[in-house]
């Protein structure tokens, strides 16, 4: 079956948007292809198979993670496998190593990417769900010439439904604060052995204490899917917001999330009851996770290849 | 087309293809690099694993054209002289049944020791996650992956994990090699598609668009007018009967009045290549009257159901299966206890890694094909020939089956598949033409496990012996026949479980329905009747207050003991011992049923099991083996019956081997070929080991007689005092070589060539009493499970058992038997479900089903028990199935001892499980695909 006609190989974000807008609409973004491929095989997509693929895993300027001045940069071309081997991201933003490490196998791992996870919209990427409690901004280069820094959340606009559009518009890379002393974040989802490869429900908290290291001056909670797309649990976050690092404020939040957010059932995948209690589970077992790697400054990622 | 520069495994090429190529494509059909496997083109399996750059990646999604002047090693390059630690090392420690998977393994385990040279378990089982083995359950591929690391650091390799048997013989008993073990970690070995002839086409068939509609117009001629279409062929084209079928005729080779199910065939395409195949199938136009659609079975034993075949006279039943033993009302009346439940298990996938394909090559094309020949990886090669000769309305023997590689089967390849479609279209196109199913094809056509409903009632008295069983069986046979009726036969006899049960009456309907067609796999029935029985035993055990394992013993099965069939068993009744040795393992050390440890709740369960060797039930059960000796001391041994993993090559080249005092390897085995092989019957029930290692057995015995006659008269002896010894005939210090003896007997005329014909001992219809089989295994397994508090995620952590399989011929294989088993059986308790909507398949896709992965393993410890068949070759029986039955209860046994939440419906749902927990409900009746 062929599933597309030409393939370029872009050197550079450029090039890629400048092939993109020869194909004027025709040409398609492929990074790693673990969404894409498996997509356009399917025979009700069949209509949707672009002429041409173009390919941005050997982009130099979109393949890097840099970290300077406090705030990383990562290419949107970067592999799970290369966010999970780089130490600097394992100690200042562990929640994205512990996201990026559970995702596929080692194969997926090896050539899926965090731009791709992104651009592909689903309401529970695990990627995603990090680089939301992360704050992260995305860097977009339009089908139409202009490029701008927009907050990650701004991308999303339905369940699979992105903001960009991938014939015409490129993911180039993101970028989020380092965690600083008094930081810290953590990942951690749940799963089941059937169907799907999705999580029933994953969970990215993002710490900062005061000076104390045990009241909490900011939080930021990605819970993923309870809704659309990815969103951040303001009204939970809020109830952590000048407590005490302690299990009595984790159950408190609990309460205000369990009020909060309505995650529904999805079939073959949760019960809507279900994910309402894993809101719990998850929370219990990240934001301690957190508030640890916040009070010590030491951060080793859990659960990767798990 | 365009260029690219490639360098693969150190040698570079430069290649013209077209840019839409993935890098598997490339090395399977451009580079001939067969060895890289495609098991589902989604990165889901990992088989098809290869190094770019060092890195290992799915190459079925790696576009060609990123790999431009890159560096791909496959398994064909990792042999650098001699075998590679990991090749020589999954040999040893027999990590390679189908080999299907192999390639991808290594590869992966390969990258894997780059990194880490000293993996402890966890590493490979972080490394292999997503490189799927559907054969050898993992354990000995992770033992396999350790000890080429030490042998890669320079240290000793590890020891294989041989298991205790009685009284080996010099090859029986003994854990030899498969013969061709070597193709299959070099990728070397060819599997169907791996099969390339000049001039070759490539066929494609079109399915059904509804699960039951009318067809009211077909019409091809868009579809014919495409160039590079070979030919277009419908119902009208099938030159003899338009039906094929195992025991009954009742499957449309092409359907022409009303398709039953969504992978029913209606149009079959033959093209200059597959892209050209797949468009043309689209251009076909069909008109449909869609139909009410007819999707569980219960319902379709009601009288406004729609008819899923018109004119039957007993409408959509099947088959109304009964079993009447002593008197049940007076069993139930006997009874301090009575527990009446009712059971679901569902739909199942044999998910095979390789999916099916077949070539068909027409009659005179070239010099080595004289006649209609067919390529395939068949469990019944004879069969496939007699329906194929039906359809394609000639004698059988105008027809060849040569039987390949299989990649797996366990059931799933006894019905035909492309085979008769690909002998009408060489036919009609005069080219060989190759039929290969993708995945998702695969999926949507081919028979599954029965799903069931099964109420059970069983009564004990208070001293804790079973009195009577009462049972009611519905079967979801789908729209087929297949093989529904002895499947659900097996679960109706088998329905009391391997336990001495007076008074039985059990019924089972199999239906007609327009959901994908069941059959057999693995366990033929019996696996979902245990996981009702053996919970229910539980429930009786729990009711009278004694202990589980003391309860099964109490009624186990033992020689002297009539079956619910009434056949009184005289030997070979190893039950007991497997249960002690099961229970003696599980107890020792500080024993508890359960407990609970930092937010997990543990427990132990237990449940038995027996599954019959052979078709029984007065089926005619015969094998035919030929073994023929050549002048230079070698013998070969033939016979049509399936190697499909589970190494009867090494198991009949073993049995020649003893019989005639050859060394091991001086006996070659051809399987698989109508025209060069006797019939062996079909590779079902178990069966092979005794039916064909007898018929082997028996053969090389006449050879032997055959031969004594000559070298006694070389040797001036009587030919009873002849020992045949490592290719030697000898007597008192005189010997003769085996060869030289071949040859004298050659000289004076005398064929050397000996068929024999095995007939299985008698056996009797059900509901005539006798001997229904001629011989049972048994299992016993304890299961350790635990369940996370605050997840309801169930994991397995041991699993012991003790099998009953006569004797292990080879251990080793035996082993691979019982692990790969188990594991399959714990994804059939935890993880696969195959989901249909109003009979439109949800599962199209592998990643929309779950087998079990390695990271599933639990360590497992199994014991063998040997009570001998006294007609089974050296005392054997079969061990095929067994392992894969008890698997499911021990686990739910084990959930209900830890939490207390009795499930009776799988695959068990965390979800619900855990919803259960918190109401502190004591029962699961969902299963997760009941979540809408
Ligand atoms: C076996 C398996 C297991 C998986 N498990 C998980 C899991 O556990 N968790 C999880 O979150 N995901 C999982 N996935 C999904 C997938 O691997 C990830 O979402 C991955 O990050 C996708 O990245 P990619 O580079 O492969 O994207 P691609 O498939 O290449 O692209 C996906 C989409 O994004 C577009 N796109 C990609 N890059 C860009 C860009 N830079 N700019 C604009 N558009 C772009 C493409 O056009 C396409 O529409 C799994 C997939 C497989 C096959
Ligand atoms: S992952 Fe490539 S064939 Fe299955
Ligand atoms: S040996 Fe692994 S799939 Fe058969």
């Amino acid at each position: 079956m062929k599933l597309w006609e030409k393939y370029h190989l872009a050197r550079t974000a450029d090039e890629a948007l400048a092939l993109l807008s020869n194909y004027s609409g025709e040409a398609q973004i492929v990074a790693g292809g673990t969404d894409l491929l498996i997509d356009l095989q399917q025979p009700e997509k069949a209509h949707q198979r672009p002429k041409a693929l173009i390919d941005v895993t050997c982009a130099a300027d979109m393949n890097t993670i840099q970290l300077e001045d406090g705030i990383f940069t990562v290419g949107a071309a970067v592999t799970h496998a290369a966010v999970v081997k780089s130490a600097l991201l394992e100690r200042y933003a562990t929640c994205l190593v512990e996201s990026c490490g559970v995702v596929g196998g080692p194969q997926v791992r090896n050539v899926g990417t965090l731009g791709g996870n992104v651009a592909h919209a689903l309401p529970a990427g695990d990627g995603t769900t990090s680089l939301v409690a992360l704050d992260a901004q995305a860097l977009v280069g339009w089908g139409d010439g202009r490029r701008e820094w927009l907050p990650i959340t701004a991308l999303f606009k339905g369940a699979g439904v992105s903001a960009l559009d991938s014939h015409r518009d490129l993911l180039i890379a993101f970028r989020f604060n380092a965690c600083k002393a008094g930081e810290g974040c953590a990942f951690k989802r749940i799963m089941r052995p059937q169907g799907v490869a999705l999580p029933i429900l994953g969970c990215a908290v993002w710490i900062a204490l005061e000076s104390d290291n045990e009241t909490i001056r900011d939080a930021r909670i990605c819970l993923a899917p309870v809704s659309q797309t990815p969103t951040r649990a303001a009204d939970t976050e809020a109830a952590l917001r000048g407590q005490p690092a302690n299990a009595e404020t984790i159950e408190r939040a609990v309460a205000v999330a369990h009020k909060t957010l309505h995650p529904r059932t999805s079939k073959y995948r949760a019960t809507g009851e279900y994910r309402r209690e894993m809101i719990g589970t998850l929370l219990r077992g990240a934001l301690p996770r957190a508030f640890e790697r916040a009070a010590t400054g030491q951060a080793k990622a859990e659960g990767v290849g798990a | 087309m365009s260029e690219i520069r490639l360098i693969v495994n150190g040698v570079e090429h430069v290649l013209d293809v077209p840019e839409s190529r993935t890098l598997a494509e490339v090395l399977r059909y451009d580079l001939k690099l067969t060895g890289t496997k495609i098991g589902c083109n989604e990165a889901e399996c990992g088989i098809c694993t290869v190094h770019v750059d060092g890195t290992p990646v799915n190459s079925c999604i790696y576009p060609v054209f990123r790999a431009e002047g890159r560096r791909i090693t496959t398994i064909e390059g990792l042999a650098n002289g001699s075998l590679h630690p990991l090749q020589r090392e999954f040999i040893a420690h027999s990590a390679v049944q189908c080999g299907f998977c192999t390639p991808g393994l290594i590869m992966t385990a390969a990258a894997l020791l780059e990194e880490n040279p000293d993996p402890d378990e966890h590493d490979i089982k972080v490394a292999l996650k997503d490189t799927y083995c559907r054969c050898t359950g993992y354990t000995s591929v992770i033992n396999a992956i350790r000890s080429a690391a030490s042998v890669k650091r320079g240290e000793e390799p590890l020891p294989p994990n041989e298991p205790e048997v009685s009284e080996p013989l010099k090859h029986i008993s003994v854990s030899e090699p498969v013969q061709d073990i070597e193709d299959r970690v070099t990728g070397r070995a060819k599997y169907t598609d791996d099969y390339v002839f000049d001039g070759m086409l490539f066929g494609r068939t079109l399915r059904a668009r509804y699960p039951h509609a009318r067809i009211l117009r077909i019409d091809t001629s868009r579809a014919k007018a495409l160039p590079g279409v070979r030919a277009v062929l419908t119902a009208d084209d099938v030159p003899g009967e338009n039906v094929h079928g195992l025991v009954y005729l009742d499957w449309d080779v092409l359907c022409k009045d009303k398709v039953r199910y969504m992978g029913d065939a209606v149009a079959i395409v033959a093209a200059d290549t597959q892209e050209i195949a797949d468009q043309a199938v689209e251009l076909i136009e069909v008109d449909y009257e869609p139909l009410p659609v007819v999707a569980d079975p219960v319902y379709a034993r009601t009288p406004d159901a729609p008819l899923v075949h018109e004119g039957r006279e007993a409408g959509n039943l099947l088959k109304h299966i009964k079993v009447r033993h002593g008197d049940i009302d007076k069993g139930f009346a006997e009874a301090d206890v009575i527990i009446e439940r009712t059971y679901h298990t569902p739909t199942t996938e044999h998910a095979f890694l390789e999916p099916e394909c077949a070539i068909g090559v027409p009659a005179g094309y070239d010099s080595e094909h004289d006649k209609l020949t067919v390529y395939v990886g068949s469990q019944i090669p004879y069969q496939d020939r007699n329906q194929i000769a039906r359809a394609m309305g000639v004698p059988d023997e105008a027809v060849r089956v040569k039987g390949v590689l299989i990649g797996g089967g366990f059931g799933g390849k006894e019905d035909i598949a492309g085979q008769i479609h690909v002998a009408m279209l060489a036919n009609a196109t005069g080219k060989p033409v190759k039929m290969l199913y993708s995945r998702s094809e695969s999926l949507l056509f081919h028979p599954k496990r029965h799903a069931t409903v099964i109420r059970i009632k069983t009564g004990a008295k208070r001293d804790g012996t079973l009195t009577a069983v009462e049972a009611e069986l519905y079967g979801d046979g789908g729209a087929y026949a297949s093989l529904s009726d002895k499947v659900m036969t097996r679960a109706t006899t088998h329905a009391t479980g391997p336990y001495h049960v007076p008074n039985a009456k059990i019924d089972c309907y199999a239906m007609y329905t327009n959901n994908p067609p069941s059959g057999a796999f693995r366990g033929f029935g019996v696996t979902q009747s245990a996981f009702a029985v053996e919970q229910n035993m539980d429930l009786v055990a729990e009711a009278l207050g004694i202990d589980p394992v003391e309860f099964r013993l109490k009624n186990a099965q033992r020689v002297g003991v009539a079956t619910a069939t009434g056949q009184v068993l005289r030997e070979s009744v190893g039950l007991i011992e497997s249960i002690e040795k099961v229970n003696a393992d599980m107890r020792a050390g500080d024993f508890k049923w359960s407990w609970r440890d930092g937010g997990y709740a543990y427990g132990w369960g237990i449940a038995c099991a027996y599954k019959n060797t052979g078709l029984g039930g007065g089926a005619p059960d015969r094998s035919d083996a030929e073994v023929e000796a050549f002048e230079d001391g070698t013998v070969e041994v033939r016979t049509s019956s399936a190697d499909m993993g589970q190494g009867l090559i090494a198991v009949l080249a073993q049995i020649a081997a003893e019989e005639l005092g050859l060394p091991y390897k001086k006996v070659r085995v051809l399987l698989s070929d109508t025209d060069k092989t006797p019939n062996g019957g079909p590779t079902t029930a178990s069966r092979q080991t005794f039916m064909s290692g007898n018929a082997v057995r028996y053969a090389a015995g006449s050879l032997r007689a055959l031969l004594s006659k000559v070298a006694a008269e070389e040797l001036d002896t009587p030919p009873d005092r002849l020992r045949f010894e490592e290719g030697l005939i000898r007597e008192n210090g005189h010997s003769i070589g085996f060869d030289q003896v071949v040859r004298l007997a050659k000289g004076q005329g005398l064929a050397t060539k000996i068929l024999h014909e095995y007939y299985g001992p008698k056996t009797q219809p059900l509901g005539t009493g006798g001997d229904m089989h001629f011989a049972f295994s048994y299992a016993t397994q304890a299961a350790l499970v635990s369940v996370e508090l605050s997840t309801g995620v169930v994991r397995v952590h041991r699993i012991i058992s003790a099998t009953d399989i006569g004797r292990a011929i080879n251990p080793l294989l035996v082993q691979g038997q019982i692990e790969g088993g188990i594991v399959m059986a714990m994804g059939n308790c935890l993880s696969e479900s195959y989901i249909v909507e109003e009979g439109v398949p949800w599962t199209r896709y592998l990643a929309r089903y779950k087998m079990p992965s390695i990271k599933h393993t639990p360590e497992i410890k199994s014991y063998l028990v040997e009570h001998r068949s006294s007609d089974g070759p050296y005392g054997a029986k079969g061990v095929g199935e067994i392992p894969s039955i008890n698997t499911s209860p021990a686990i739910c046994n084990a959930i209900y001892n830890a939490v207390g939440v009795r499930v009776y419906s799988i695959p068990v749902d965390q979800d619900a499980l855990y919803r259960a927990m918190q109401r502190g409900d004591r029962e699961v009746f969902t299963a997760w695909h009941d979540v809408k």
